[in-house]
C-alpha cells in the first residue's frame, strides 16, 4: 500500500445552531493515500462535504486529528492555514467559483499571487495550467463567455496551478450535462494518473464515482462501506 | 502591489455604481477645494491688507454715513498724514450680473494713500483734474473690455442724479497692481462730481482712510479720533484696516464657520452613501471573497485588498474635483477679488484634501474590509452569511 497522504484518527464535528448541537462527523477515522482517487458518496446531509472541508483546510474537527502530508492542519494558526491551503490543496466547486471580473487566465493566476513569483512568471505558469486543461485559447475569455464545462476547466487549471498534491473537488460536475461531466472526470482521470494528483471528490453521482479508484460511502457521520473499482465491497 | 489587478477589477465590477460613487466624492472634493480656497483668501486678504492704514467708518452700521465735514477736524489729531474717503456707489454696469466695486473718492489724497496701486502719472493727472474722470483696475477693465477714453455709464440704485438719468464718467486711467497679489478690480470716480450731481445725501461719505505717521501709535490716534465724535449724532469706529477688512468679511457672518459647516454635510453625507456602497458591493461579493480566502489568501490580505477598493475610488473622486476645483478657482477669484484676497487652490489645500479623501477610504472601507476579514469560508460558501 501507498503511503498515506491522509489521515483522520477519531475525529469529530459538531454544529452549534444556537443551543442546538447538531452531530455531523461521528468518531471517523480514514487514511488515503499519496496518489489515490477517491470518491466520497452518501446522501445529503451525511456529512460529506463537512469531511471535504477538514482534509482541506477550511474548518476543524471538534476533536481528533486531521494530519495531511504529515502536518497537523487542525492545529495550525488561521494564517498558517491559509499558506498552507495555498501550497498544498486545489479546490475544485460545484458551481466553479470563478470571479466574473477576471480574464480565464487571470482567474487562474489568482492562487499564483500568494508566492514570490513575477508577473511573467505567473502568466506562464497560469498559461501551462490552462494548457493541461484544454483551453489555452480561451485565456483572455471572461468567465460568462465560457460554456460551463469550460469554466470548470478553468477552475481546474485554477486548482493545480500552484501544483498542490491533493485536489478536493466538491461535486464537480454537479452542474454539467452528461457529456460535458465526463469530460471533466476524464480530465481529473488524467490528472490523477499522468501528474500523480490525489484527488478527493464529493458526489452524488454514481456514474461520476466510478473514474474513481475508490468510493467511500458516507451515511449519518459514519463511514459505512469501500468499493475498489474492481468490484469488492469491504467495511470502512 | 501585486494585488492592484484584482482592486481595480473590484472597482471595474460595477461600472455605474462606481462611476456614481466617484461623482459624489467629486462634487464633494470640488466643494472642499472652491470653499477651502475662499476661506484662504480671506485670511490673505486681511494679512494683505495695510497696516499704516486706519479706517473710521459709522459706528453702529456700514451702511450709515459720515458728514465730509469730519475730514478737516480728523487731519488735525496728532500722527494723521493723509486723509482721504471712499462712499459705496453700486449702480448697474450693463447688466446687473457685471459686479466689480465702484466708488467715489478723492484722486489726489486717495491714490496717495494707496500706494499698492500703480497709474501712470499723465493719466494720475487726469483723474485729479476731469471733473468726470474715473480709473479702473487692470483685472475689471479686461474683463470688461474697457480702455482709456471709454464712456463708462452706470444705472443708478443707492444714489440717483439730479437728472434722473444714468450716471456717465469718462474713463481717464487703468491702474495695475505693484505686485500680482494686489487685486485690481474697483471702479473709482471723482468725489466732487458726485457730490455735487447726486440728488441725496449731499455732503456724506461712507468712511474715511488715514495713514499714519507711526503704526506704532495706531490705537491712540484712533481713540482720539473716535472722542472726537463720541455723543454726536454720526459717532465713529476707528480700526486698522486690517480689522475693517475683518468686520467686512463678519457680515455675511463667520466664513470659517460657515465653509466648516457645509463641509462637515457634505462629507457626512459622503460617508453614508460611500460606506453605504462599499457594503453593499462587498455583501455581493461574499462568495468571491470566501473563494479568495479558500485559495490561501489571509485576513490582513483580504483587508488590505477591500481597503483599496475604497481608497482608490476615495481619491480618484478627490484627484477629479481638485482638477476641476483648479480650473474653477481662478474664476471665482475674478469675480470676488474686492471682497477676499487672491484667492488660489494652494498646495496646502491639495494635501489636505488627498489626506482626507484617503481618511474617508478607510472610514468607509474598514467596516466592509472587517467583515471580509472575519469571513468564515465554510459558512460563506454555503450562503449562510
Amino acid at each position: 500500500m501507498a503511503e498515506a497522504l491522509i489521515s483522520l484518527t477519531d475525529v469529530c464535528k459538531q454544529y452549534s445552531r444556537g443551543k442546538l448541537i447538531v452531530p455531523v462527523l461521528d468518531n471517523l477515522n480514514l487514511e488515503i493515500s499519496q496518489g489515490d482517487f477517491l470518491a466520497l458518496m452518501g446522501p445529503s446531509g451525511s456529512g460529506k462535504t463537512t469531511l471535504l472541508n477538514l482534509i482541506g483546510g477550511l474548518d476543524r474537527p471538534t476533536s481528533g486529528s486531521v494530519i495531511v502530508g504529515g502536518e497537523r492542519v487542525d492545529k495550525l494558526s488561521e494564517n498558517k492555514l491559509a499558506k498552507w491551503r495555498s501550497q498544498n490543496v486545489g479546490f475544485v466547486f460545484q458551481f466553479y467559483n470563478l470571479l466574473p471580473v477576471l480574464t480565464a487566465q487571470k482567474n487562474v493566476e489568482l492562487p499564483l499571487l500568494l508566492t514570490g513569483m513575477s508577473a511573467k512568471q505567473r502568466r506562464e505558469h497560469a498559461a501551462t495550467a490552462l494548457e493541461i486543461v484544454g483551453l489555452k485559447d480561451r485565456a483572455k475569455h471572461r468567465p460568462r463567455e465560457l460554456s460551463g464545462g469550460e469554466e470548470q476547466r478553468v477552475a481546474i487549471a485554477r486548482a493545480l496551478v500552484s501544483d498542490p498534491s491533493l485536489l478536493v473537488c466538491d461535486e464537480p460536475t454537479g452542474d454539467l450535462d452528461r457529456a460535458t461531466a465526463d469530460e471533466i472526470l476524464s480530465l481529473l482521470q488524467v490528472l490523477n494518473q499522468q501528474h500523480g494528483k490525489t484527488i478527493m471528490m464529493v458526489t452524488h453521482d454514481s456514474k461520476a464515482a466510478e473514474f474513481a479508484k475508490h468510493i467511500l460511502h458516507l451515511d449519518k457521520g459514519s463511514l459505512t462501506f469501500e468499493t475498489n473499482q474492481v468490484g469488492s465491497e469491504e467495511p470502512a | 502591489m501585486k494585488y492592484f489587478g484584482l482592486i481595480f477589477a473590484g472597482v471595474a465590477r460595477k461600472p455605474l455604481r462606481s462611476f456614481l460613487t466617484v461623482a459624489s466624492l467629486f462634487i464633494a472634493f470640488l466643494l472642499f477645494g472652491i470653499l477651502q480656497s475662499v476661506s484662504k483668501s480671506f485670511e490673505t486678504g486681511v494679512d494683505l491688507a495695510g497696516v499704516d492704514r486706519l479706517i473710521i467708518a459709522p459706528k453702529y452700521s456700514i451702511v450709515d454715513m459720515l458728514p465730509v465735514s469730519y475730514l478737516q477736524r480728523i487731519q488735525q489729531v496728532p500722527g494723521v498724514e493723509v486723509i482721504a474717503h471712499q462712499t459705496w456707489f453700486n449702480g448697474t454696469y450693463q447688466d446687473p450680473q457685471n459686479f466689480f466695486p465702484r466708488w467715489p473718492v478723492p484722486p489726489a489724497e486717495f491714490m496717495q494713500i494707496h500706494s499698492e496701486w500703480v497709474l501712470p502719472e499723465a493719466q494720475l493727472q487726469a483723474f485729479i483734474n476731469t471733473r468726470t474722470g474715473a480709473i479702473v483696475g487692470r483685472t475689471t477693465a479686461e474683463t470688461y473690455g474697457m480702455s482709456v477714453g471709454d464712456k463708462i455709464p452706470f444705472i443708478p440704485d443707492i444714489w440717483a442724479n439730479l437728472d434722473g438719468t444714468s450716471w456717465e464718467f469718462d474713463l481717464v486711467g487703468i491702474y495695475d497692481g505693484i505686485d500680482e497679489k494686489v487685486e485690481t478690480s474697483q471702479f473709482f470716480f471723482n468725489f466732487e462730481y458726485f457730490d455735487e450731481y447726486r440728488a441725496a445725501g449731499k455732503g456724506t461719505v461712507g468712511n474715511f482712510v488715514i495713514t499714519i505717521s507711526d503704526p506704532t501709535q495706531a490705537n491712540r490716534i484712533a481713540n482720539d479720533i473716535d472722542i472726537l465724535f463720541a455723543n454726536s449724532t454720526s459717532e465713529t469706529k476707528t480700526s486698522t484696516e486690517k480689522e475693517y477688512q475683518q468686520m467686512f468679511a463678519n457680515q455675511i457672518g463667520d466664513i470659517g464657520f460657515i465653509m466648516t459647516a457645509i463641509l462637515g454635510a457634505v462629507f457626512f453625507t459622503i460617508i453614508l452613501l460611500t460606506g453605504n456602497t462599499m457594503s453593499q458591493a462587498v455583501r455581493e461579493r461574499i462568495p468571491e471573497l470566501a473563494i479568495l480566502k479558500t485559495l490561501g489568501f489571509n485576513s490582513a490580505s483580504l483587508l488590505l485588498i477591500v481597503l483599496g477598493e475604497s481608497v482608490i475610488l476615495t481619491v480618484f473622486g478627490c484627484l477629479l474635483g481638485l482638477a476641476a476645483a483648479a480650473v474653477l478657482v481662478p474664476e471665482f477669484s475674478l469675480s470676488l477679488a474686492f471682497f477676499v484676497g487672491d484667492m488660489a487652490l494652494t498646495s496646502d489645500i491639495v494635501v489636505t484634501a488627498i489626506a482626507l479623501s484617503i481618511a474617508l477610504g478607510f472610514i468607509v472601507g474598514l467596516p466592509p474590509a472587517l467583515r471580509a476579514m472575519r469571513l468564515n469560508i465554510v459558512d460563506a460558501l454555503g450562503g449562510h452569511t
